[in-house]
């Protein structure tokens, strides 16, 4: 049987191998705490909790995980904390559920914790569904045995024997990974029954998730663990009391579990002491977009967003300027430039009307139209609407209907009222949080940008010049007459002397662009605009 | 159970704290609106109709799924209350046919009712509309997905009987719809034509299709009578017209009763005056038979008739 003492033999004979494979890869700096960490500009302002063993140690080992550290937190608190003390502690941290809400996952373990039943359950969440989102893979992915370990004090804490990780079926290297951890911590005895002689019994399976967004949500999820259609349960019951197969369930994001062993290794006040008052810790953001430096990036909760792209992703791409960032996914909202240097926490987001979200982080410059952005995020939200309640099913395809006429330039006047008006409903009335959040692309940016909607509808201009069917071609003043441009258009819709300034007659214009191509390169008198 | 006083519109009233805000209203004479809402199914929460307001949340509750709890203050008929019923109600009638003139639930329709309660109308428009999936291929029911607002009573209902689970949810999204086992048609499914969901269905998408033509909702008169087949005892409305009884329809299965087509069959027979020729299901097909066979009276009427012969009936 597994002991503490062969844990920590493991961790003393393992530790100097990891550390000369680290040494000789050179992309490492070994504190004298015991910590390491990526070296390199990129990783200066991080900070490093979830992500902390990521890059470092090898996934398929679970001697690598032992070496830094790992289940020394779980093994510990077996022995030395009573459940009810973890619960307290859990509390005290103030983690916040990294999978968008924000709810204190103390609170929600208390919960499972005070509700007595003969069976509990674990579930994470790992179905990571938000388009352009791979915090959670990351992890799974390169670090699964820091997930396993953090349901298996959740599951101690609340007294649940059983755990299951619900992962999207197309993370086959998560899947794979996955499954090898669980192998090997069973084998090793940090998973099964009676772990570490205490009595305590813990497994954790895995289930694959078929790939719609919408069973991200808990109690879809749920349904779809227990074999039907993945859509959202009302919320009669809560799930912490009476979730999967009606028993008291806990349901955490990937990120949220990899934060778990961590604050019980270095403590409460430790973890405290990093990120806001109100959201302490850090979070994983996935920065991309037209930004130079896309990649994964954590850093301490209330950083300003303008350290964000700027200090971390080096700015924008080429040169241009910055017009909005996205937070959230498909659920959250655009945050204008003059608003860069918005703290990002929990409620500072919700305060100018975005959201934390899972994590997604989308630059845009100038060249991009707000309004085709709110039409790309809504286009996706109907796509994945479950179809269960009327606002968002049939809500949201109205709203996408509005937003293809208003790109197209076929938009009326009221039509932003009409939005508006329809977002309202939408968020109020909708079910679960896909269509509660589904119109914040929409509200944000009528509410940042109005002026590129009403230049859409009023002008039928496309003020990013993004529009295809909003551009106009022109011939500026540059012209020199020489009819290259006339002899190109398939429609002899440009007219003009020779030597003397061409017309494009736009009534006519098919928008092909072979003026464009035809003039002479050092001429460059046609314009899209 | 323990009680709680609540105050609704302005009324207080003392429930048992398992009743839910609508019930609570409906003992205040206080009625909801709701189409997916129905006290013998599992509640769902999904059509979003039944939305109140309450003070101190600032979200929208449905009070189909929202228990009752001491002191909680409600308004049923708020601004905001009535704004998201007439849009949930106009999200309806946009994808809806305007077929109300021949419809056979006019009059019984709750969409039909809502509109009328709220004020709104059919308004064209060139978005989408659901796409037209009639299907007649049973000669009980008549499914029209064009008109069904995916309430999922159908769903429910049919799945309360437990070999039956024929109807569920297919595809997502605005492209959402009710189908039969894997897609298939009434007739090739393994419907068993006991018009449980035809009971249920709130407007003209499932309705009784030996109805048609005969007799409107507002028509004529209906009596309530019970199946005498078995001992559950369902029940079903004979519906008269200038004294000729034109059919018999379902009535909503309580208290675990299950329906079935013999029974109404049975009952059919027993009421109509001129009932329409019977059809049994064989091998995934509906063929027309004759009312013996139907109700499996073949070899009783032979026997009846040998014994005839013996014994004539006594005077
Ligand atoms: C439409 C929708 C999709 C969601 N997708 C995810 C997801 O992919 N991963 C996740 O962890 N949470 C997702 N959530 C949030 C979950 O409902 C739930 O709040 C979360 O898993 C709880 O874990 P946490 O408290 O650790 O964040 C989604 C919510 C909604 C409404
Ligand atoms: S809000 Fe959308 S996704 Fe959620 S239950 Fe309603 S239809 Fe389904
Ligand atoms: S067919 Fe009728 S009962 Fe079934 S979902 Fe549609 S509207 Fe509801």
């Amino acid at each position: 049987m597994l002991t503490l003492d062969k844990l920590q033999q493991i961790k003393k004979e393992h530790r100097p191998v990891l550390e000369a494979r680290l040494r000789e890869a050179g992309n490492v700096d070994i504190h004298e705490d015991g910590s390491i960490v990526l070296n390199g500009d990129y990783y200066k302002k991080q900070v490093r909790i979830a992500l902390k063993n990521c890059g470092i140690i090898n996934p398929g080992s679970i001697e690598d995980y032992i070496s830094v550290d790992g289940y020394s937190a779980f093994a510990n608190l077996l022995f030395n904390k009573s459940r009810a003390d973890i619960i307290e502690d859990m509390t005290a941290s103030n983690l916040r559920g990294r999978g968008g809400a924000g709810f204190p996952t103390g609170r929600k373990w208390a919960e499972a914790f005070k509700y007595d039943d003969d069976q509990k359950y674990m579930i994470c969440n790992a179905d990571e569904g938000d388009p352009g989102a791979f915090m959670d893979r990351s992890i799974l992915e390169n670090d699964p045995h820091c997930v396993l370990e953090g349901m298996a004090i959740g599951g101690y804490a609340v007294g649940a024997t059983q755990g299951f990780i619900y992962v999207r079926a197309e993370y086959p290297i998560a899947v794979k990974r996955l499954k090898i951890a669980i192998e090997q911590a069973k084998e090793l005895g940090i998973l099964g029954k009676n772990i570490l002689g205490t009595g305590f019994d813990f497994d954790i399976e895995l289930r694959l998730g078929s790939g719609a967004f919408v069973c991200g949500e808990g109690t879809a999820l749920i349904e779809s663990i227990e074999g039907k259609r993945g859509m959202p349960r009302t919320k009669i019951h809560r799930t912490a009391h009476k979730g999967l197969w009606q028993k008291p369930t806990i349901i955490n994001n990937v990120e949220t579990y990899a934060n778990v062993p961590v604050i019980f290794q270095r403590g409460v006040d430790w973890f405290r002491s990093i990120g806001t008052e109100k959201s302490p810790g850090t979070k994983v953001f996935a920065l991309v977009g037209k930004v130079e430096k896309a990649g994964l990036v954590e850093v301490p909760m209330g950083m300003p967003l303008r350290e964000i792209v700027y200090d971390i992703g080096g700015g924008v791409q080429n040169g241009k300027a910055f017009k909005a960032v996205q937070t959230g996914g498909p659920s959250g909202g655009c945050i204008p430039a003059e608003l860069i240097d918005t703290p990002v926490d929990f409620e500072s987001l919700a305060k100018i009307g975005s959201i934390m979200g899972s994590g997604g982080m989308v630059v845009m410059d100038e060249n991009t139209c707000m309004v085709d952005i709110a039409r790309f995020f809504l286009d996706f939200t109907v796509e994945e609407s479950c179809g269960k309640c009327v606002p968002c099913r049939e809500g949201t395809k109205r709203m996408l209907e509005l937003l293809d006429k208003v790109v197209e330039g076929n938009g009326e006047e009221g039509d932003i009222e009409r939005m508006v008006s329809l977002a309202d409903t939408i968020t109020s009335a909708s079910l679960c949080g896909l269509g509660q959040t589904a119109s914040n692309p929409v509200t944000t940016t009528i509410h940042y940008f109005r002026n590129e909607y009403e230049a859409h509808i009023k002008d039928h201009k496309c003020p990013a010049g993004s529009c295809a069917a909003l551009l106009e071609y022109f011939i500026t003043d540059k012209c020199i007459g020489c009819g290259k441009c006339a002899k190109a258009c398939p429609v002899s819709c440009i007219s003009g002397k020779l030597k003397e300034r061409h017309v494009i007659d736009q009534e006519q214009c098919i928008k092909c662009g072979a003026c464009m191509e035809a003039c002479p390169p050092k001429v460059s008198a046609v314009i899209k605009r | 159970m323990a009680n709680v006083t609540i105050t609704i519109d302005g009324k207080n009233i003392t429930v048992p704290s398992d009743l839910s805000i609508l019930e609570a209203a409906k003992k205040l004479d206080i009625e909801i609106p709701a189409l997916c809402y129905d006290p013998e199914l599992e509640i769902v929460a999904a059509c979003r109709l039944c939305v109140v307001e309450i003070e101190g949340s600032n979200k929208l509750q449905t009070s189909c799924s929202t228990r009752v709890k001491e002191g909680m203050n409600i308004n049923t008929k708020s601004e905001r209350v009535v704004k998201a019923r007439k849009d949930v109600l106009q999200l309806l009638l946009d994808s809806h046919p305007n077929d109300c003139l021949t419809c056979q639930k006019s009059g019984e329709c709750y969409l039909q009712k809502y509109a009328y309660d709220y004020g709104l109308k059919f308004r064209e428009h060139n978005g989408a509309m659901r796409p037209e999936l009639l299907d007649t291929s049973s000669p009980y029911i008549l499914k029209d997905n064009a008109k069904c607002i995916l309430c999922g009573k159908c769903v429910r209902t049919c799945a309360q009987v437990s070999d039956r689970k024929v109807l569920s949810f297919a595809e997502r999204g605005y492209d959402t719809k009710i189908v039969c086992d894997a897609d298939q048609t009434m007739e090739e499914s393994s419907c068993v034509s006991c018009n449980r969901c035809v009971t249920v269905c709130p407007v003209g998408a499932l309705v009784d299709k030996r109805l048609l033509g005969k007799i409107r909702s507002w028509e004529g008169t209906s009596k309530v009578v019970s199946c005498k087949s078995c001992q559950y005892g369902c029940e079903f409305e004979v519906k008269s017209k200038d004294i000729n009884n034109v059919a018999v329809v379902a009535r909503p299965p309580a208290n675990g009763r299950p329906l079935c087509l013999k029974g109404r069959l049975n009952t059919e027979l027993l009421y109509v005056d001129n009932p329409e020729e019977p059809y049994r299901k064989i091998g995934g097909k509906f063929v027309e038979t004759s009312w013996e066979k139907a109700l499996g009276l073949t070899e009783v009427i032979e026997k009846l008739e040998k014994l005839g012969k013996k014994y004539p009936p006594s005077k």
